[in-house]
C-alpha cells in the first residue's frame, strides 16, 4: 500500500497573524510549523504503514527553502519515507483549487491508494483543499475522522459530528481522510530518525513536470484585502466600596454593555 | 540565545532542540520546584528521558543512544536546563561521566551490560573519582584494588565523596588504585549496587544542585570478579584524563546556559516589573546592565561553541575546553548575581528561578576540576608555561 500525506507549513498556533502594509497578503511573526491537524495526518500515516507495511510519502505545495526544514523534522523524522515539493511560480498565489489541483496530478503521479490530510490548515482555516483533491482524484472522502482502520482494501473510519455524535462508515479504496483532534497522539521524532531523515529523498516538482499548465492553476478566487478585527476597547476597573462598586457595576452592564 | 550557535548546526540540531525544549517545558518545568525543595527527582524520568531521546543524544545508537554529535549534546544540556532545575540536569546527565570510560575501555560485553540498561534509563550509574582526602590532586587516590585471593577478581577498598547520582546509582564507575605508581597505577572498576561491603555512607546537602542526589560512598572489601575490570590496569588515568574533556564542555554549557536563561528571566522582569512609576527596562541602570550581561553572555557562548566545534572536529583541545569551562564559570557567577539583583527582594525567594540559578552556578568553578586546576592546564598546554 502506497501512503499519502497532504501537509501545510504554516504559522506556529502563538504567531501572531497580521494584514501586510497594502493589506494584499498576510504575514506572521514567529515560527513555522507542519500544521496541527496535518500532524495527526502524519501519525495516522505512520501508525497505517506499521501495521499494514508500504511506502508514505508527504506533499506540500510552497518554496522549498521555505518548508523542507519543517518537513525533514516534523514529517520524514517521524517515519514518513519520502518528500513530493510541488514548488511553481505559478502557484504563488493560487487559490484552493489551484493548489488542490497540483496536490491532487502530484498524489496520482505517486500511484497513492490512501491520503490522509489534516481537517484544515491553522492560518487560512479554508478548508478546501483536501474535500477538492478527493473530487479531483473522483475518490471518496471522509472528513472530521477521529478514529480509522483499513482491512484489505476497505477501510473504516468514525466521524464527529455535532453534538459529539459519532458517524462510523465504511467504503472501499482509494480514499481521502481528513484528520480531527482526538484521531492518535503525534509521537515524538527520536535522534536517531532526526538524523536519518536528512537523507530521506525529497523531490520537487514544477508544473510542467506534473502536466499542469499555468492557467490550470490560476485562481478564481481573488483576494482583495485582509483587514485586522477592531481593537477592543480596554477594561474598566471600578473601584470604591462593595456596594458601590456593585451599584456601577449594574450600571454598566444595563447601560452600556445593554446585557441585563 | 541561539544564535551564536546557528554556524555550527544543520536541521537535525534545531528539530532536537525543539524536542529537548518541549520535554523541558512539560515533564520537568512543572516539577522543578517540588523536586528541589524534595531533594530529589522521581527514578522514573529517566525512563521517560530515554524514550523521549533525550538522555543520551551523543551516544552510539547501536547502544541505544541517539548518534547524534557534540551539538546535539550542547543542545540537550542548554535546553533541559529550561525545566528550571540544575539538578535534574546534573542527575540525568550522570551517565554522560560515568559511562566514558566503560565506552573507550571496556569490551563489547561490557558495553551491552553496564552502558545498555543505562541508557534505556533503567539503571542509573555515576563515577566515583574525588575522595575525602583527594579532590584535584587525581594521582594521589588513595582507594585500593588488590588481588582477590580466592580467584582472579579483585577487593576494593576504600571511601569516595561528592558522587553525583551516588545514593541511588545501581553502577559505579570507581578509579581505585592498582599499582603504586601515581598515575600508572590507577584502574577504572564498575562496582554494583548490593555487591557486599559497598554502601552509601552518607547522602550529601549542598548548597545548590537540590534535585540532585550526591553520596559518600564507602568499599569495604568490595570483591569485584576481573570480568568488572575496564580495560588493563594502569590504564585509569589517561581515560579519566579524557573523560574530563567531555565533563568541563558540558560544565562550560551548563554555565552559558545558567547565564543565558538567568537574563532571559531577569529581562522578562524588567519589562513587567515597575519601579519609579516607570517599568525597571527603562531605567537606565538596569538597561545597561542586562546590556552587559548580554555581553557576557554572548562572550561565554561564542567560546564555548568555537571549542564544542573543535572537539566535534576530534581534535585535540585539553587548554581551550579548560578556558571555556572557567569563563563560562565566572560569567554564570556574575550573570545569575546580576540577574538576582534585578528581580531584588523577590529574587532572594526560594520560589524564584534566578535565585536557585545563582546558588547552582557556584559549583562551576568547583566541579569537574577546579577554577585553580583549569588555569594550570591553560599554563601548560595553552601558554607552554
Amino acid at each position: 500500500m502506497k501512503i499519502g500525506i497532504c501537509a501545510k507549513v504554516t504559522a506556529d498556533t502563538d504567531a501572531r497573524l497580521s494584514p501586510s502594509a497594502d493589506g494584499g497578503s498576510f504575514e506572521f511573526s514567529g515560527k513555522s510549523v507542519v500544521g496541527p491537524y496535518d500532524m495527526f495526518a502524519v501519525e495516522e500515516a505512520v501508525q497505517t504503514k506499521e501495521k499494514h507495511g508500504g511506502d508514505t510519502v508527504v506533499f506540500t505545495v510552497g518554496a522549498e527553502s521555505d518548508v523542507l526544514s519543517q518537513l525533514r523534522g516534523s514529517v520524514l523524522a517521524l517515519g514518513v519515507d519520502k518528500a513530493v515539493i510541488v514548488e511553481d511560480p505559478a502557484l504563488a498565489n493560487a487559490d484552493a483549487l489551484g493548489v488542490a489541483r497540483a496536490l491532487a496530478k502530484a498524489i496520482e503521479a505517486e500511484g497513492v491508494d490512501l491520503v490522509f490530510c489534516g481537517k484544515q490548515a491553522i492560518d487560512d482555516d479554508n478548508v478546501q483543499v483536501p474535500a477538492m483533491i478527493a473530487g479531483l482524484l473522483g475518490w471518496a472522502q471522509v472528513s472530521r475522522v477521529t478514529a480509522f482502520a483499513v482491512d484489505g482494501t476497505s477501510f473504516t473510519a468514525t466521524r464527529a459530528m455535532d453534538g459529539g455524535i459519532k458517524q462510523v462508515v465504511s467504503g472501499n479504496l482509494p480514499v481521502l481522510i481528513t484528520a480531527e483532534r482526538g484521531l492518535n497522539t503525534p509521537r515524538y521524532a527520536k535522534l536517531p530518525a532526526i538524523m536519518k531523515a536528512k537523507k530521506k529523498p525529497t523531490e520537487r516538482r514544477d508544473l510542467a513536470a506534473l502536466g499542469l499548465s499555468a492557467e490550470a492553476v490560476a485562481p478564481k478566487v481573488s483576494t482583495s484585502a485582509y483587514g485586522s478585527p477592531p481593537e477592543r476597547p480596554s477594561g474598566k476597573i471600578i473601584e470604591g466600596d462593595t456596594d458601590t462598586v456593585v451599584a456601577e457595576l449594574v450600571r454598566l452592564l444595563r447601560e452600556e454593555a445593554k446585557v441585563l | 540565545m541561539s544564535s551564536f550557535l546557528d554556524p555550527y548546526l544543520d536541521d537535525s540540531h534545531r528539530v532536537f532542540r525543539e524536542l529537548c525544549r518541549r520535554f523541558a517545558e512539560e515533564q520537568l518545568a512543572p516539577h522543578a520546584e517540588a523536586w528541589e525543595e524534595a531533594g530529589s527527582f522521581p527514578r522514573e524520568l529517566y525512563a521517560q528521558a530515554a524514550d523521549a531521546g533525550v538522555l543520551a543524544p551523543t551516544w552510539p545508537e547501536a547502544l541505544g543512544g541517539g548518534g547524534g554529535d557534540t551539538f546535539h549534546g550542547v543542545i540537550a544540556g542548554e535546553e533541559l536546563l529550561r525545566g528550571e532545575s540544575t539538578g535534574v540536569v546534573v542527575g540525568l546527565g550522570s551517565l554522560q561521566i560515568a559511562l566514558p570510560p566503560i565506552l573507550h575501555l571496556g569490551t563489547p560485553e561490557q558495553h551491552r551490560r553496564f552502558i545498555v540498561p543505562v541508557l534505556a534509563g533503567e539503571q542509573i550509574a555515576a563515577l566515583a573519582i574525588t575522595e575525602p582526602g583527594t579532590g584535584s590532586d587525581v594521582a594521589a587516590v588513595r582507594t585500593r584494588a588488590e588481588p582477590d585471593g580466592d580467584g582472579d577478581g579483585y577487593r576494593i577498598t576504600g571511601s569516595k565523596t561528592f558522587i553525583t547520582s551516588g545514593v541511588r546509582a545501581d553502577l559505579v564507575v570507581v578509579l581505585a588504585r592498582t599499582g603504586d605508581d601515581p598515575h600508572g597505577g590507577l584502574t577504572f572498576f564498575v562496582v554494583e549496587r548490593g555487591m557486599a561491603g559497598f554502601e552509601v555512607s552518607r547522602a550529601l546537602r549542598k548548597t545548590g544542585w537540590w534535585a540532585s542526589d550526591t553520596a559518600e560512598l564507602h568499599f569495604d572489601g568490595v570483591q569485584v570478579p576481573a570480568s568488572h575490570r575496564l580495560g588493563d590496569e594502569g590504564s585509569g588515568f589517561s581515560a579519566l584524563m579524557r573523560n574530563f574533556e567531555g565533563e568541563r564542555l558540558m560544565l562550560a554549557i551548563n554555565g552559558t546556559a545558567l547565564a543565558a536563561l538567568s537574563l532571559e528571566h531577569a529581562l522578562a522582569y524588567a519589562h513587567q516589573r515597575e519601579a519609579f512609576g516607570r517599568p525597571l527596562k527603562k531605567l537606565q541602570v538596569i538597561r545597561h546592565k542586562l546590556a552587559e550581561m548580554q555581553t557576557q553572555v554572548a562572550s561565554a557562548q561564542t567560546l564555548t561553541y568555537a571549542v564544542a566545534d573543535r572537539m566535534r572536529r576530534g581534535e585535540p583541545c585539553i587548554s581551550e575546553v579548560a578556558l571555556a569551562k572557567n569563563h563560562a564559570s565566572l560569567v554564570a557567577r556574575d550573570v545569575c548575581w546580576e540577574a538576582v539583583q534585578i528581580f531584588g527582594g523577590m529574587g532572594y525567594m526560594r520560589e524564584t528561578v534566578v535565585e536557585r540559578f545563582a546558588r547552582d552556578a557556584r559549583l562551576l568553578p568547583i566541579g569537574g576540576g577546579t577554577q585553580e586546576i583549569m588555569n594550570e592546564i591553560i599554563c601548560r598546554f595553552g601558554l607552554g608555561l
